[in-house]
């Protein structure tokens, strides 16, 4: 074996910290070995994908680290669960259904998980910094602490996402390491582009499908209105692909020139992105003309920042939609009880807003009609919500999305 | 010996080290894929059967049998899918790669926790080995896993 267990690894692995540690320190060997990491590092944080019912296999492991005495060993934030605690009768689930998911939510608390139920847990208290060394699970959550922040973590799924919150300690391999962030593939955006929320969407669409495991580097992105466009081009890419992590020159904070983002390297490969290639990626999300009769909106995969609430709400009330087509926004439950102390949300649900929160539409049964059209600014609700819910999707930027819903069919401004 | 006479004799007498990501014993009709399969979306826990579409095994059944490739693939929640199918007897009876896997690694070492079923995952030379083969898996000496034909 090449893994070399520090004192305190192996007494958590003989179980001197107790038999849920001792668990989770065995199957986190395991893993290390299998991706021929030498040792163990600690981790400053967590952030668990766990609450979304797999199976009866997930549940069973979390009551049995419960029952263990089991408590995590640095702050970890939960992802998203198949209910809005918040908004009960929101889901609709059948009862049979309901029990092991809610107990699935529930046991994770108990483990000492931070209640956030949030996709966007770099939008709470418990973000990262700069450097910080977590292990995160969610796809979207991993691209951005990567990417936006400069946070270092793998790709941490079921199970093993849970083993290092219980423990501390990750392995020391991948996109924990300098040399492992270097960026490989290099994507030169030709053209001029004005930083709109669907040239983010679609660049990350391409960065995805073209990236394999390699890892991205965009040029000639014009700098974003916010974080948030960065958000949604990590979103897209890591649902397109599997892309961890992404820099782009002059923007993100490890690339700061193409010769940081590449240390040094020359591309292995360089692709251009051209305007057309944009309208493609984008067009292929939608699969309904101009015109389609709509049933709802859906914002906010990933979570809506309080942000994008400040630019939601003035467009709601100038165009005061509220003729019966439902605005659905995910969000975290923190962003919420903020928006609620501001008196932000008075008034909006006349205008046809439902907000959502610790969920997501795409994920569990809140859309209220899955036979007509759904409209999205999300790359990511766009690609999973047919397979999913069954819906047909219409993209388009926030304000098209409101102004669909006061039309009552989709509406699209010229790009 | 010659190169066909040298393969002819590993075929028809597999008697193979490796090393355990999880140790276990298991007897089974070897499944021998030259592509990979990956377990989220591609086997139905209720049967075992392959549904992945794309996948040349597609309508087989691993359920029992001693699943052999050159590597896994797929998302890591292919670990929830496995440990589901240990627990519901769906799983192979054993796995053999070229390659390890942390992604099953996971998954059958949950399942051994939980269950106390322990589904071996080994990681050896898989040439020579045909869909059919009767293999065993075994413990040998310093914790090596031994894998026959038997």
């Amino acid at each position: 074996m090449t893994l070399e267990l520090s004192a305190g690894d192996q007494s958590m692995l003989d179980g001197e910290h107790g038999p849920a540690v001792a668990a989770a320190m065995k199957i986190l060997v395991a893993f290390s070995n299998a991706v021929g990491a030498r040792r163990l590092l600690d981790i400053a944080g967590a952030h668990i994908d766990g609450c979304l019912y797999h199976g009866q296999a997930g549940l069973d492991f979390v009551e049995r680290l419960v029952e263990g005495g089991g408590r995590v060993h640095v702050p970890t934030t939960l992802n998203v669960g198949s209910f809005d605690l918040i908004h009960p009768g929101l889901v609709r689930m059948p009862p049979s259904q309901e029990a092991p998911a809610r107990r699935l939510m529930k046991a994770h608390l108990e483990l000492g998980c931070q209640a956030t139920f949030t996709c966007a847990p770099y939008q709470t208290r418990f973000r990262p910094a700069f450097g910080e060394q977590i292990a995160w699970g969610e796809s979207n959550a991993i691209v951005f602490a990567n990417s936006v922040i400069g946070a270092r973590t793998n790709r941490y799924g079921d199970f093993i996402d849970l083993c290092c919150a219980m423990t501390g300690r990750a392995p020391a391999w991948g996109l924990h390491l300098s040399d492992n962030r270097r960026g490989q593939i290099l994507f030169e955006l030709t053209g001029s582009f004005e930083p709109t929320d669907a040239l983010f969407v679609g660049v990350g669409l391409i960065i995805g499908q073209a990236s394999g495991d390699r890892i991205p580097v965009i040029s000639g992105l014009p700098q974003p209105r916010d974080e948030d466009q960065l958000k949604a081009l990590g979103a897209a890419a890591a649902t397109t692909g599997a892309v961890a992590l992404f820099h782009v020159v002059g923007i993100t904070p490890e690339a700061k020139t193409l010769d940081e983002a590449f240390r040094g390297m020359a591309p292995e490969a360089t692709i251009r992105i051209c305007r057309a290639d944009i309208d493609q990626a984008l067009a292929e999300l939608s699969s309904v003309p101009d015109g389609a009769p709509l049933t709802a909106v859906s914002l906010g995969t990933p979570h809506f920042s309080h942000d994008e609430w400040m630019r939601l709400l003035p467009m709601l009330r100038e165009i005061a939609p509220g003729r019966g087509v439902p605005i659905y926004v995910n969000t975290g439950r923190a962003t919420l009880k903020r928006l609620q102390d501001e008196g932000a949300l008075a008034g909006m649900g006349a205008l046809g807003l439902i907000p959502v929160a610790d969920t997501c539409t795409y994920v569990t049964s809140i859309i209220e009609r899955l036979d007509g059209v759904v409209m999205t600014n999300s790359g990511k609700w766009a690609h999973y919500a047919p397979g999913n819910i069954g819906v047909s999707v219409a993209f388009g930027d926030m304000e098209d999305c409101v102004r669909s819903a006061a039309a009552g069919h989709v509406v699209r401004s010229a790009p | 010996m010659s190169e066909q006479e040298s393969r002819a004799l590993k075929r028809r007498a597999l008697n193979r080290v490796g090393s355990f990501q999880l140790a276990g014993e298991a007897q089974g009709s070897a499944l021998v894929f030259s592509h990979a399969l990956s377990f989220w979306g591609g086997i139905d826990v209720e049967t075992g059967e392959i549904i992945d579409h794309s996948h040349p095994g597609l309508g087989q059944n691993v359920a029992g049998k001693i699943l052999v490739m050159a590597s896994a693939r797929g998302s890591s929640s292919s670990s929830s899918v496995l440990a589901e199918a240990i627990r519901k007897g769906t799983a192979p009876a054993g796995i053999i790669l070229e390659r390890p896997d942390p992604i099953l690694a996971v998954g059958a070492i949950v399942a051994e926790f939980l269950y106390e079923i322990s589904m071996p995952l080994v990681v050896c030379d898989i040439s020579g080995i045909v869909s059919g083969d009767r293999i065993a898996i075994s413990l040998g000496e310093d914790a090596q896993a031994m894998v026959r034909k038997i």
